[in-house]
């Protein structure tokens, strides 16, 4: 009988050792750690104040965390201190490597050029110069994320809600990154609107193989999406496991009163 | 040989902390082996633990105490010790599970839910598509709902969409909570000529299920739930 590929011998992608968020005295996240494989969705669930926001700032290098280590795997295979990178470097990462999903379209979108610029942007940042490819690219990319190519001159200030943020996706993913952070990418849409983006980003993660952190204070998200869950409350992680046991077996309390608020439809 | 799944003393009870912490013993003490090619009947009024049981094995709920030793290729894991990614492996290519009622994906067409499976096997999606679709026309959901999604599907109609879905790829073990209970008398020859077909190629099956025809035709024995009840 054949060895299946059950322990794989892939090493993760990112490893956060006793992280902590600090905002002079008060406390982002305590003592966070988790390792993240290559094609795994990981969702941070808890409610607004829960440190999540905080977390998913450090693991991006947007602020610096007071303590811990996150360790994030090169594309050359090397294991780098995240904090110990060059200031060039980490940016270099998050125009190439990394996507970051905002909440809001409108932090993560020029809203004054247009959707196809917008897209191309990101690949004129790695250096694409030819112009007719970058604008295949864009409008390749719209066809993706469900946005009609002839709204490629169009500035995202006419847009949806919805295709803003579908536009906002196709900006990150068009430089074929390896790990996406999401906060929140649904909130604030109409639910039929959200359930078209939980399908595309759904489909696009398992067809990209892409990793994946994903902010949400709705589990309904979470379940959808996320292979694993972190629960989050007052800075802490309270609990963690696969997603479908800490949603239907939850062992904590402060999972438990969540879990038990879901209102049934 | 070696079976498949081997459960030790396994016991699970569930702990309300914020209804007064009171705890709820569901499993007292469930040993059970099952090989290749055997239907295990889980028998036993509602409340003794059955889908408890199903949902432990399928790694749904913890283990409590104990162990669930499932053989995997050439090893053996322990779902008491087992790691989030171990279990979806185990999911990918060992463990099937039919629920009793279908987790509906919004906008997600009847023939992906059933091809999704095999997709995860790195089957192609045409090779997935074509399977997915003798599946569904075996168990006559008619052509006309397989590109929609199953929403607004009868409960029969979902029943047999997740039925497909388990039986859409070759698992060692499948674990089935009630699969025909809402299906009238030709859908349920259907899947007993479905669970009958696996079990000759060896697949290991506990299952629950209430229709006591249905249960002598495919059981080879009862696990009698008594045994396992919580002191």
């Amino acid at each position: 009988m054949s060895a299946l590929p059950l322990i794989d011998e892939e090493p993760p992608l990112l490893v956060v050792e006793g992280l902590t968020v600090a905002y002079g005295a008060r406390v982002g996240c305590r003592d966070v750690g988790f390792e993240l494989w290559p094609g795994e969705v990981l969702g941070i669930v808890g409610e607004s104040g829960s440190g999540k926001t905080s977390l998913l700032n450090a693991l991006s290098a947007r602020i610096e965390p007071a303590a811990g280590r996150i360790r994030y795997r090169l594309r050359d295979g090397h294991l780098a201190d995240l904090f110990g990178l060059s200031e060039a470097a980490r940016r270099q990462l998050l125009r190439t490597d990394w996507g970051i999903v905002h909440q809001n379209p409108r932090d993560g979108l020029r809203l004054t050029v247009s959707a196809g610029a917008n897209v191309g942007e990101r690949l004129m940042a790695i250096g694409a110069r030819h112009y007719g490819e970058i604008r295949g690219a864009a409008l390749d990319w719209l066809g993706k994320v469900e946005i009609d190519r002839d709204r490629i001159d169009d500035r995202p200030a006419s847009f949806s809600g919805g295709m803003q943020q579908r536009l906002q996706i196709a900006r990150n993913l068009v430089t074929n990154p390896r790990l996406v952070f999401m906060d929140e990418p649904t909130g604030g849409l109409d639910v039929s609107v959200q359930a078209r983006l939980l399908d595309l980003i759904r489909g696009l993660v398992a067809d990209l193989g892409l990793s994946a952190i994903i902010v949400t204070h709705d589990l309904a998200v979470a379940r959808l999406l996320a292979h694993r869950l972190m629960v989050m409350r007052g800075g802490e992680v309270v609990e963690s496991g696969l997603t479908d046991q800490v949603l239907d077996d939850p062992q904590h309390p402060y999972t438990q009163l969540l879990v038990s608020s879901i209102l049934q439809v | 040989m070696e079976p498949v799944l081997e459960i030790r003393g396994l016991a699970k009870s569930f702990t309300l902390h914020n209804q007064g912490g009171v705890t709820l013993p569901v499993l007292g003490a469930v040993d059970l082996t099952v090989h290749a090619g055997e239907c295990v009947a889980l028998h036993g009024r509602s409340g003794t633990g059955k889908s408890t049981l199903l949902r432990t094995l399928h790694g749904n709920y913890r283990v409590g105490a104990g162990q669930v030793w499932v053989r995997h290729g050439a090893v053996r894991i322990d779902l008491a010790q087992a790691s989030p990614r171990q279990i979806i492996e185990l999911r990918r290519s060992t463990i099937g599970y039919v629920s009793q009622f279908l987790r509906v994906i919004p906008r997600v067409a009847a023939l992906d839910i059933v091809a999704e499976p095999m997709r995860a096997r790195g089957v192609s999606p045409a090779v997935a598509r074509d399977r997915a679709a003798a599946l569904l026309t075996r168990l006559n959901v008619p052509e006309r709902l397989w590109h929609l999604a199953p929403a607004t599907f009868s409960g029969g109609e979902q029943q047999r969409i997740n039925i497909a879905r388990g039986f859409a790829v070759e698992y060692p073990i499948l674990l089935l909570d009630e699969p025909t209970a809402s299906l009238d008398g030709d859908n349920r020859a259907s899947v007993i000529g479905l669970i009958d077909e696996v079990l000759t190629r060896g697949t290991a099956i506990v299952g629950i299920f209430h229709d006591g025809e249905v249960r002598e035709r495919v059981a080879n024995r009862l696990y009698d739930m008594t045994e396992a009840k919580a002191a």
